[in-house]
């Protein structure tokens, strides 16, 4: 066995250790680091992982494969120095406005300034903030708390491929912004929050929404009522101190009606709603042989990316409604109307462990009778901020039982919460429906777990109906290639925008890393495996819907009120490019050779004439004076370019005034021909 | 026919070039010479040896023996910038400076037909007296050119100049007498350093790329010179391109590459230029492409030009580039030679590290050891500039002193000016002072003064300059030029600004001191790339032996060079003013006060530091303090 030394411990390395920070992490060290994240490329920005040899080189942990017999030092004088110094570095430029911030409490910069006792700031705080961009119905970006450590980019373009962020400028200016640094609403961006997932600040953070929920509740006018995802019921407890995956569900709702809310149902009820409608919808396809492979849509982040990148495809896409869309819809619609009000009189409040559903919620076509179907979106983290903002004790919160008649629910419509799930809930009714015969329990474990891809080919009587199961955008992407390629055969396609599926949603309580999600998603099978219940055809509330309000599954009254229809969206929107025409007056521009041999050759000299006479002739408003680099005209100078004119023109100083007359004046009468002022 | 005998017929042809060649004036085209008219020179050469039908060509020179023919060339950077519009004679090596239209007429009747001198016009040593031909220039008696060899002597727009000077030898004999492990070996056995800035064995930089399993490799050549002040590669690659790409084309066979690129800054038009005539006519001759000279080996070379980020210099940031991102560093290892461009073995040389493959090749690593120091061997390009009285791109063997290169290569300060310090290797380097004037140039000696050889920026400064205020200046280009990747280079470069702005303006505290040197440690050790690693340089090197300055600007407010505009104040001697009022009138910011016929005083708060004062005052009553 080889070994390497840590801080005078020897440690066996296997070999198989990506980096000296997983064999420090075996001696119980967890190095503070800011742009290391195990599902990204390693960057190697941030500094905070440097570890010192024996030799006295400094070596970033994270970028470095551990070779045998190393001697590592994790905390020499040194590297404190360094570490402590970035902190102090990355404070001085930061927006301190910690104890507002939406971050706090969970910060790592905030945290970490903490544990390596930085106590002082010696440098000027920064004299300029930023705007922040709230263009996002998800997301809201605050340029002046970013460290710039590159994680939501790689995120963004690695994992998701969608590249909606990406570096501009250079040296102190440089920052994280959206192509050609517009807002992130008018961008390739489809809300997925995996950006506010890794980010290590409250540079990303999760538009908030909690204040209209608040005001909602204080209303006595409406009534209030809410829906839990799948997903919440495994996460919100991890705010809590709960252990990841311990089930919540009952806890919250007891929290939920102690704030205020009138009902409070499960949105796995229409997850379950959404099966039939779509598998039916399938069936149909798979007899008709059209439209296959048919792609899932209950996740809006993946419903946004094939509106803005796959035109081609949107037929294939199943019209079902997400389950949060079918809750809202059947809410304001029909449950309305049950409780004898109008649908304005109710507010339907989703509990989500997904940014990209707060965008999801405000498309107009999830309108009825002019109102949202669904009014607001929380996500899981801002509901346990309400919770700890009305001093819940949630630990101490006896369970208390969900609402009827959307509060039952069966296996198959907790399963949407992790990748593989959908599509394993639809094969437990194709199964039934294909082969007329009802089974006890199936199990479809081929389609589970979280690699990003998943394939099966299940036979059901005498039909295979081919699966691909993929989570994160970057692999739908692959998948799609390779379907339009027609190099792959596939009937159905499960897509989920976030790696792991919901239980990694953007959404999410922090740390939201693969190893969480795993354990979030475990729970999600247990609970499955606990249900008595485990196919939606035979929950009996969805019957009864169908019998009462729906007629049966893909009716007319179905259609209307559960399917949807797509659009193909422009990547990118927003602002229109300037159009010049428009303005009165151009300006004309004057460059002027100031490289060092017009200069010496009276360039600038020339300059202050030229000035002067644009000055004496009232023109200024007419013109603009550049100074520029060498414009390899030498000989001839001092050089000055006009326009957008290659033409340089070799003019002494003398020879100003001529050159004025001569040479700008009709320029600029020429430029403003069409516009003359 | 044979491919082989293709070269040698080439050769054989090309060589009628310098067989019948009895005179060539070659005329810098330089760009310090084009800026001085040396091309309206050379028309006039040409008009004039035509009236006299003394004119002849390359073209000419190939087809028949034209005795009385003068072969008129444009050529790359002859070197004494200074002194430009300059020419070369060949044969005589007559080296004539300041050259005018008006001198063209002499030079031919005198020397070309007589072989007279135009003394006039001939550069003088030190003591005044004329030199007869370009090794009795000081500024040239201590180079020893292997990089420049052709440089100023051949057209690098003709290909067939080039292999008239001995061009693509190298290559032929590397591709059919030597073995890619032989070339690497020789490479090792020279000791050849990058001449980029590092200092990396160039031989072992192939050997690892070599030992590389990948049946894709790329041979990239570093032409992004971004320093201030320097133009070493670009003389290289505007006066003898093939140079370069012949070593290019060795490296990819020893290493088995058939892929290359040149990144070359897009703000150096005429190098492109002369690049891509470069690469079209090597093409064309079969010396870039498929099947060299019939050897089997294949090489193709790309140019991509780089859109001026000084970070892209740096080798990862560089490859990052050519794939099409943002340039920026990423951590090492991977070492490009392991997994470079596009993941594969990549070796990025710098141009002149390139131009030094060929000579090498031909004459082996032991003439190759015996220029420059054992550590240290051959040559380096330099491009003196500051208080220099003769600036330009020089190149010395290693081992030269600096007080050599100041003094006997430089002529030492201008305007009679007293020697303080050299700035080298640009922003990533560091000072050297008076104490080190007899030490060696080489990689080791450098490096243990504080500073780096770099590329090749020599900045000589006197004592009028400001060290403080170089050392901003470096600062500022820097924090500017970084790529923001990695937080001591981005944020630490930003803050040692802020600190070196606040001294420089007479606000800073001796805090300021123990901060600089603390974050110049930070940035300097914790940085990811090149670029931070030595971002701190010019501060600390200047902190080290100008300590004094620094002090200056913070206890006393005061610059010792005169330099920080925002320290200096002007002063009226009441004993010299006559109170005659001119200067409180022509005051623009009225800070001048006084009682007619009594002395007048300054209002320090009100006072713009225009300088009006001074210049009007007819007693010389203001000082500037």
């Amino acid at each position: 066995m080889d070994y390497i030394t840590i801080n005078n411990k020897n440690v066996p390395i296997t070999g198989e250790e990506k980096n000296l920070l997983e064999v420090i992490k075996k001696v119980g060290i967890e190095i503070p680091t800011f742009c290391y994240h195990s599902e990204l490329s390693v960057y190697g920005a941030c500094r905070m992982c440097l570890v010192e040899d024996d030799k006295g080189n400094l070596m970033t942990a994270c970028s470095t494969k551990p070779r045998p017999g190393m001697k590592i030092n994790t905390h020499s004088a040194k590297v404190i120095k360094i570490r402590k110094t970035i902190i102090e570095l990355l404070l001085a430029n930061y927006h301190q406005d910690c104890t507002t911030c939406g971050k706090s409490g969970h910060c790592k910069l905030q945290s970490l300034a903490n544990s390596l006792g930085v106590d002082k700031i010696r440098f000027k705080p920064r004299k300029e903030y930023e705007e922040l961009d709230r263009s996002s119905l998800a997301i809201v970006r605050n340029p002046n708390k970013c460290i710039l450590c590159g994680d939501c980019v790689r995120m963004c373009s690695e994992v998701q491929g969608i590249g909606a962020l990406g570096f501009v400028h250079r040296g102190p200016k440089v920052s994280v912004a959206p192509a050609l640094e517009k807002n992130i609403a008018d961008v390739e961006c489809v809300n997925c929050g995996q950006c506010v997932a890794v980010c290590p600040t409250g540079a990303i953070i999760v538009n908030d929404n909690t204040q209209d929920v608040w005001e909602a509740l204080n209303n006595p006018e409406k009534v209030v009522i809410a829906q839990i995802a799948p997903a919440v019921r495994v996460s919100i407890g991890e705010e809590f101190g709960v252990p990841e995956g311990e089930n919540s569900l009952y806890k919250s709702v007891a929290a939920l009606k102690l704030m205020g809310f009138d009902k409070v149902f499960d949105t796995a009820f229409t997850a379950d709603l959404t099966v039939v409608e779509e598998t039916y919808e399938f069936l149909e396809r798979l007899e008709k042989g059209e439209r296959l492979p048919q792609f899932t849509s209950c996740c809006p982040g993946w419903v946004t990316y094939a509106e803005k990148n796959c035109p081609d495809l949107l037929p294939n896409l199943s019209s079902c409604k997400s389950p949060q869309q079918m809750f809202g819809s059947l809410a304001k619609k029909y449950y309305a109307k049950e409780l004898g009000i109008t649908p304005d009189k109710l507010v339907v409040v989703s509990i989500m462990p997904c940014t990209a559903k707060k965008f999801e919620a405000k498309r107009e076509e999830f309108k009825t009778n002019g109102e949202y179907d669904v009014d607001f979106v929380l996500t899981t983290v801002e509901l346990a901020r309400m919770i700890k903002e009305m001093g819940i004790n949630f630990n101490e919160l006896e369970p208390e039982s969900l609402d009827m008649p959307f509060g039952f629910f069966t296996g198959a419509g907790v399963i949407f919460a992790s990748s593989g799930g959908v599509a394993e809930a639809a094969l437990r009714l194709a199964a039934e429906k294909i082969t007329g015969t009802t089974f006890d329990a199936i199990d479809f474990y081929d389609v589970r777990g979280l690699k990003g891809i998943k394939e099966a080919a299940i036979t059901i009587g005498e039909t295979t109906v081919k699966v691909a199961v993929v989570s994160g955008l970057g692999n739908a992407q692959k998948i799609i290639e390779k379907v339009r390629k027609n190099e792959v055969q596939y009937d159905l396609i499960e897509v989920m925008a976030c790696p792991g599926g919901c239980v990694g949603g953007g959404g999410q309580p922090v740390p939201n890393d693969m190893e969480t999600r795993k354990k979030r998603a475990e729970a999600i099978y247990k609970i499955d495996a606990t249900m008595p219940l485990k196919k939606s055809q035979d929950n009996p509330a969805i019957v009864e819907i169908y019998r009462k309000w729906l007629d049966q599954p893909n009716s007319e009254k179905a259609h209307h009120a559960l399917h949807t229809n797509y659009i193909h969206r422009k990547r990118i929107s927003g602002m229109e490019i300037s159009d010049e025409t428009t303005e009165n007056i151009k300006k004309l521009e004057v460059s002027i050779c100031v490289g060092t041999n017009c200069y010496l050759k009276g360039s600038y000299d020339l300059m202050q004439k030229l000035i002067a006479l644009a000055e004496e002739k009232n023109m200024t408003e007419l013109l603009e004076f550049k100074g520029t680099f060498c414009m390899e005209n030498c000989a001839h100078g001092p050089s000055v370019k006009i326009g957008i004119d290659n033409h340089k023109y070799g003019v002494q100083k003398d020879e100003a005034e001529v050159f004025f007359n001569d040479v700008i004046i009709p320029k600029i009468k020429s430029l403003n021909k069409t516009t003359s002022v | 026919m044979n491919k082989t005998l293709t070269f040698n017929e080439l050769q054989k042809e090309c060589s009628k070039i310098i067989k019948n060649e009895k005179i060539r004036i070659n005329i810098c085209a330089g760009l310090g010479c084009v800026a001085k008219g040396s091309l309206e020179l050379y028309d006039e050469f040409k008009k004039v040896l035509k009236e006299k039908n003394l004119d002849t060509s390359i073209d000419v020179l190939l087809k028949e023996e034209k005795k009385e023919g003068v072969n008129t060339i444009k050529t790359g950077c002859i070197g004494i910038c200074e002194a430009g519009p300059v020419i070369l004679i060949t044969p005589g090596d007559i080296l004539y400076l300041h050259v005018q239209n008006k001198h063209v007429r002499e030079i031919i009747d005198k020397t070309i037909l007589n072989n007279e001198l135009v003394e006039e016009i001939l550069p003088k040593n030190y003591d005044g007296a004329v030199c007869k031909n370009i090794k009795e220039v000081p500024f040239y008696a201590k180079q020893e050119k292997i990089v420049l060899r052709n440089c100023g002597q051949i057209d690098p727009t003709d290909i067939r100049d080039y292999i008239a000077h001995n061009g693509y030898t190298a290559l032929y004999k590397s591709l059919f007498e030597l073995s890619p492990e032989e070339v690497i070996n020789i490479m090792i056995d020279s000791k050849l350093r990058g001449r980029g800035g590092g200092g990396f064995p160039t031989g072992l930089k192939w050997k690892f790329a070599a030992a590389e399993k990948d049946s894709k490799k790329y041979v990239v050549i570093n032409a992004d010179e971004g320093d201030p002040g320097a133009f070493m590669d670009r003389s290289v690659l505007e006066g003898d391109p093939h140079s370069v790409i012949e070593g290019a084309a060795i490296a990819a066979y020893a290493i088995g590459a058939n892929e290359g690129y040149i990144y070359v800054r897009a703000e150096y038009p005429l190098a492109v230029e002369r690049l891509q005539l470069a690469i079209q006519q090597a093409e064309k001759y079969n010396i870039l492409g498929e099947n060299i000279f019939g050897s089997n080996f294949s090489f193709h070379l790309k140019i991509k030009e780089g859109a001026g980020a000084f970070v892209c210099g740096e080798e990862t940031a560089l490859l990052a580039s050519i794939e099409g991102f943002r340039g920026m560093p990423k951590p090492k290892p991977p070492f490009p030679a392991q997994k470079g461009l596009w993941g594969h073995p990549t070796i990025i040389n710098n141009v002149e590290t390139m131009a030094c493959v060929a000579p090498i090749i031909n004459n082996g690593a032991d003439w190759f050891k015996k220029f420059g120091t054992p550590e240290s061997p051959g040559t380096k390009t330099f491009a003196l500039s500051g208080k220099l009285k003769n600036t330009g791109l020089v190149e010395i063997p290693f081992g030269v002193t600096l007080r050599e290169l100041v003094f006997d290569i430089g002529g030492g300060i201008k305007d009679d000016g007293k020697f303080k310090a050299v700035q080298i290797g640009g922003p990533s380097g560091g000072c050297l002072t008076e104490e080190h004037l007899d030490m060696p140039i080489d990689y080791d000696s450098i490096k243990k003064a504080g500073a780096i050889v770099g590329s090749g920026g020599l900045v000589v400064l006197d004592d009028k300059t400001c060290m403080v205020e170089t050392a901003r200046f470096f600062m500022s280009f820097t924090q500017a030029e970084s790529c923001g990747k990695c937080v001591p280079c981005r944020e630490g470069t930003n803050r040692m600004l802020e600190i070196l702005n606040r001294i420089v303006s007479g606000e800073g505290t001796l805090e300021d001191i123990d901060l600089l040197e603390e974050i110049g440690f930070v940035v300097k050790e914790g940085s990811l790339c090149g670029l931070g690693k030595t971002a701190p340089n010019p501060v600390l090197s200047t902190l080290k032996y100008f300590k004094e300055e620094y002090l200056a600007h913070i206890e006393e407010k005061t610059c010792p060079a005169r330099q920080c505009k925002k320290l200096e104040y002007y002063y009226i001697d009441p004993d010299k003013c006559k109170g005659c009022t001119i200067c409180a009138k022509q005051c623009p910011s009225r800070a001048i006060f006084g009682i007619p016929k009594e002395p007048f005083f300054i209002s320090q708060e009100r006072c713009v530091k225009c300088g009006i004062c001074i210049t009007v005052c007819p007693f010389g009553a203001i000082e500037l303090k």
